[in-house]
């Protein structure tokens, strides 16, 4: 039983297409090595008896067309689910409970898959370590006390340690790639506009991007396949040919220009991490791609803008919270009184501090020194990305500026905390699609990730890529269930 | 046509030995008529059960996405087009943030720094003559929930079925000059509306309400003088009332020596007076900015083409063919053009009729008629039909229009048709000279004695033999004939 959660995504479809297992079995042994594994606090919302009826039924009439038959899945407290508590991580949606379901998870139901439960993130997904969540930290399997990323930490921390086959997350700065990054997993944030935000809690609309989790790129690219539909209930989703993402994947990548950033040598990189970089290329050169040095010239500018633009989009997302239709209400003297208890009580620090940040940027006198000229730089980047790509189809460059950190190492040091996303961020302001695969570990054996990042819309470019390069890495995870009694 | 003039209006305040003159702006809010909201698919019919008619996206449940309702871009096209105003091919919709517990997104999604609609013109029919009233813009928004304080004493229930369905804000530049001109411009919006069926202007379940911007300056003095904005005010009476204490209050205060504070005010319909509700201070920072879950709003040239293939004769057109082609006056012609229905029933009047009398009927007895049972043309008695029979009944010469106002009592009473009545009732006017003489022979024969006088040069007695004639008659002998009979046999 025990090797049923140590096979991959593609292997547990596969053997229960072949029936040499039955949904009801994988589901089952998900669901106990989930149930050992609570000191991750990977879940918030288990749903575990559901799961199991489910995938008896399932059983009972097995639809084995589908891409996700039978398959036990966790996903991020993030996505609404019908009739199962949506938290977004945060208080003031503690007893929230949607009648409705998000498009992406819908169309994962849609494919076979069954719900296991909720997976933890940090608060309304603002956050780099899982630890802005009401419902504690998230522990990285790799280490104890040691931050699984964020916002997806629940779903990183899951993948990782095997109590979910495949997850998805959301990435608005990052939250899926730097968590990936931080757990020697795979996570892909998709082009804007590539899966629905229906039904999603929203933290910055122009950011938002769900996306993808797995512990291999095959698996990654099966799921993206599944989540990424048209949706004429989200007006941002667009309306292009998807690729089969799994079925038309490859590791011939010869000839593939790949371009290479100076500028994401940032100062104070440590080594590893630029020896974990010179190592990618020399893999990505091992698999016949064609390595071009490029400019990103406005990349510098990328972190200050996305701290005003998220939480700008934040500040007005977030003003529903108010006690007054569903979620937390602290009982006040009068309305205004009843919003400053709720709101002040409902919410945690960080989010806090980001509804002020993006209430000042929004307010009369500042809306043009920071929130026009954040916008304006925005599109500065992403014609940097234009420009790069005349020149290459996908770049390579470093997923985090380090590898994990100590649960507390930066919880009072905001500034440093949002640095974690120096190379992410870019590609959301771009609106691109970008792909984190584990590629060694630093000196005290934590994984490190790369990036790939694509143009728009170019998916399976940068998933081949990826595929190539994972052989050629063969990277292991030192994962050895330490708490696991 | 009437000549256009700017600034024709004499509406002045005198104060010793100043006068001014007001200067209102409005900003008129009209209920888009549409089957579903702005952004989501509830339903938007008036005076359903609180609560009955909202949706996910207008609760603003966690998650919940705003989709563009075409319908109603449509129909705020179309008003822009009945405005002569520009139409803008791309526009963007904005977030207006505040908190108010009937605003469940916690913002308003509005069109701040692009609207829909660009600069246009009202042309106003005032009794000097006509006046242009410029459009500054016209935008989409979301309307807010309803907030009900007065069910119990210590909580405030929300009724969202409003929140969501879509209001176009028209705003006009600051060309009004008197209470008389804010009447007849909202007349006037509403008219054009109507024709176009793009707000059914109710202003009683609030389809039509305006924030209504007001200030003085003294008479010939080119600036404007600091305004003040009265909110949401939903009835004509209650605007011409509430500018008219406003702008008394605002001159006072010039004359005082004090300055006006630009800030919001509300009007108090009981005490007729309006009072501050927020200073320029405590204004809200409603921190704009464009909505990220919509893309600008782009429509292409064929687009709009096709909506402009779709506009009706609008009251102005109609105005001068009613002129041109019926021979009407301008003040017939403005009356029976104010709204669509009226002037569907002139035109199926006269189909059959002659236009003249036609006319004279619609003005004359039909709206005293409706007027007096406080009746719609809609809901008239006497449909276009009847009204056209009775009145070729009188031009044929079978009724005097004596007899006809009979029959149109009648009328009134039920949609008859007016032939049966004055078979009925045998109301048929006697044209028969052989008849007509014999009746007039008899009259005479009954008033020698008059006859004689009239003989003998009192000739006022013609009137009293008429008189005498059409009462033997029952009213029904053709006045006509009398008179020239009557003048053969005196």
């Amino acid at each position: 039983m025990s090797d049923i959660t140590k096979q991959s995504l593609s292997e547990l479809v596969e053997n229960i297409k072949g029936k040499k297992l039955s949904s009801s079995e994988v589901t089952k042994a998900f669901v106990e090595r989930s149930e050992k594994s609570k000191e991750l606090n990977a879940y918030i919302t288990e749903d575990y008896a559901n799961a199991l009826n489910k995938a008896k039924k399932f059983d009972e009439k097995p639809n084995l067309d589908l891409k996700l038959p039978g398959i036990p899945m966790a996903v991020k407290d993030l996505f609404c689910t019908r009739d199962l508590r949506t938290t977004a991580g945060s208080k003031i949606l503690n007893n929230f409970v949607p009648t409705y379901e998000s498009t992406v998870t819908q169309n994962i139901w849609n494919d076979g898959a069954i719900l296991m439960g909720k997976l933890n993130c940090d608060e309304f997904a603002m956050g780099s370590s899982n630890e802005t969540s009401f419902f504690g930290n998230v522990q990285n399997p790799i280490d104890k006390n040691l931050v699984p990323g964020g916002s997806s930490g629940g779903s990183s921390s899951a993948v990782a340690a095997q109590l979910t086959p495949i997850t998805i997350g959301t990435d608005t700065g990052g939250s899926i790639r730097q968590p990936a990054s931080f757990t020697g997993t795979v996570g892909l944030k998709p082009t804007y506009g590539s899966c629905s935000r229906y039904g999603i809690v929203a933290f910055a609309s122009s950011l938002d991007q769900a996306g993808p989790m797995a512990q291999n790129v095959k698996d990654c690219a099966l799921l993206q396949e599944v989540i990424s539909t048209y949706d004429e209930k989200d007006s941002t989703s667009i309306d292009f040919k998807r690729n089969k993402y799994s079925k038309e994947l490859t590791k011939d990548i010869k000839g593939k220009k790949i371009g290479i950033p100076k500028e994401y040598r940032v100062d104070d990189m440590p080594k590893e991490i630029e020896d974990l970089w010179k190592k990618g290329i020399e893999y990505a050169k091992d698999c016949g791609a064609e390595i071009i040095d490029i400019s990103l010239p406005h990349t510098n500018y990328a972190l200050p803008t996305y701290y005003i633009v998220a939480p700008a989009e934040a500040s007005s997302n977030l003003a529903r919270y108010d006690g007054v239709k569903y979620g937390f209400r602290a009982e006040g003297e009068n309305l205004i009184d009843m919003y400053e208890k709720t709101r002040s009580e409902g919410f945690g620090a960080e989010v806090q501090r980001r509804i002020m940040i993006g209430t000042y940027v929004l307010s009369s006198g500042y809306y043009d020194a920071y929130y026009l000229k954040a916008q304006k730089v925005r599109k500065l980047i992403k014609n940097d990305f234009d420009d790069a790509y005349k020149k290459v189809d996908a770049i390579l460059t470093p997923s985090t500026p380090s590898s994990a950190f100590k649960i507390g190492e930066k919880t009072n040091d905001p500034v440093s905390m949002y640095l974690n996303d120096i190379f992410t961020v870019p590609v959301n302001l771009a609106g691109l699609p970008g792909i984190s695969i584990p590629a060694g570990h630093d000196a005290k054996g934590y994984p490190l990730g790369l990036q790939i990042i694509g143009k728009a819309f170019d998916e399976q470019n940068i998933l081949n890529i990826a595929y190539a390069m994972e052989e050629k890495i063969n990277f292991k995870n030192n994962i050895t269930d330490w708490w696991i009694k | 046509m009437d000549k256009v003039s700017k600034n024709k209006s004499e509406y002045l305040i005198n104060r010793h030995d100043n006068q001014y003159e007001v200067v209102i702006g409005l900003e008129v809010h009209a209920q888009v008529t549409s089957q579903s909201k702005l952004f989501s698919t509830s339903a938007t019919k008036f005076g359903a059960e609180p609560n009955t008619q909202v949706s996910l996206v207008d609760a603003a449940f966690p998650g919940m996405l705003p989709v563009i309702n075409e319908y109603c871009v449509k129909q705020a096209i179309k008003t822009g087009i009945g405005l002569k105003a520009k139409i803008n091919k791309r526009s963007v919709f904005d977030r207006k943030n505040y908190f108010y517990a009937d605003l469940p997104q916690g913002y308003q999604i509005s069109q701040f720094k692009d609207p829909i609609v660009g600069e246009g013109k009202v042309i106003l029919d005032m009794p000097d003559g006509q006046k242009e009233v410029g459009i500054e813009r016209l935008h989409l928004e979301q309307d807010a929930g309803k907030s009900i304080h007065d069910l119990d004493p210590k909580n405030t229930f929300v009724d969202l079925n409003r929140s969501g369905v879509a209001l176009m804000e028209i705003v006009s530049k600051p060309d009004l000059r008197s209470p008389d001109e804010v009447n007849a411009y909202i007349k006037k919006l509403r008219s054009i509306m109507r024709y176009l069926g793009t707000c059914d202007g109710n202003m009683q379940e609030g389809s039509l309400r305006a924030d209504v911007n007001v200030s003085v300056r003294k008479k010939g003095s080119k600036g404007f003088g600091t305004r003040c904005e009265i909110k949401n005010v939903n009835s004509i009476k209650f605007m011409q009332l509430a500018i008219e204490f406003e702008a008394n209050r605002q001159v006072d205060l010039i004359e005082d020596g004090q300055t006006i504070d630009q800030e919001t005010r509300l009007f108090d319909t009981k005490k007729n007076e309006t009072r501050s509700m927020r200073s320029k201070e405590d204004a809200h920072d409603y921190r704009y900015f464009p909505d990220p879950d919509l893309l600008p709003l782009e429509v292409s040239d064929d687009f709009i083409e096709n909506l402009k293939s779709e506009i009706p004769e609008l009251p102005d057109e109609k105005k001068k063919r009613f002129i041109e082609k019926f021979k009407l006056s301008p003040y017939e012609a403005n009356i029976l053009v104010s709204d669509i229905e009226t002037s569907n029933y002139f035109e199926n009047v006269i189909k059959k009729s002659d236009v003249k009398l036609a006319t004279n009927w619609i003005i004359g007895e039909l709206f005293a008629a409706l007027n007096e049972k406080n009746l719609e043309i809609t809901e008239s008695p006497i449909s276009a039909g009847n009204l056209s029979k009775l009145i070729n009944l009188i031009k044929d010469g079978t009724i005097s229009g004596k007899i006809a106002k009979t029959v149109f009592e009648q009328m009134m009473e039920g949609d008859k048709d007016p032939q049966k009545i004055v078979e009925e009732k045998g109301l048929k006017q006697e044209s028969d000279p052989k008849a007509l003489e014999a009746l007039i022979d008899k009259v005479i024969d009954d008033n020698r004695d008059k006859a004689t006088e009239y003989k003998s040069g009192k000739v006022k007695l013609f009137g009293f033999f008429v008189g005498q004639v059409m009462k033997v008659s029952g009213g029904k002998a053709n006045p006509q004939l009398v008179n020239e009979i009557l003048k053969k046999k005196l």
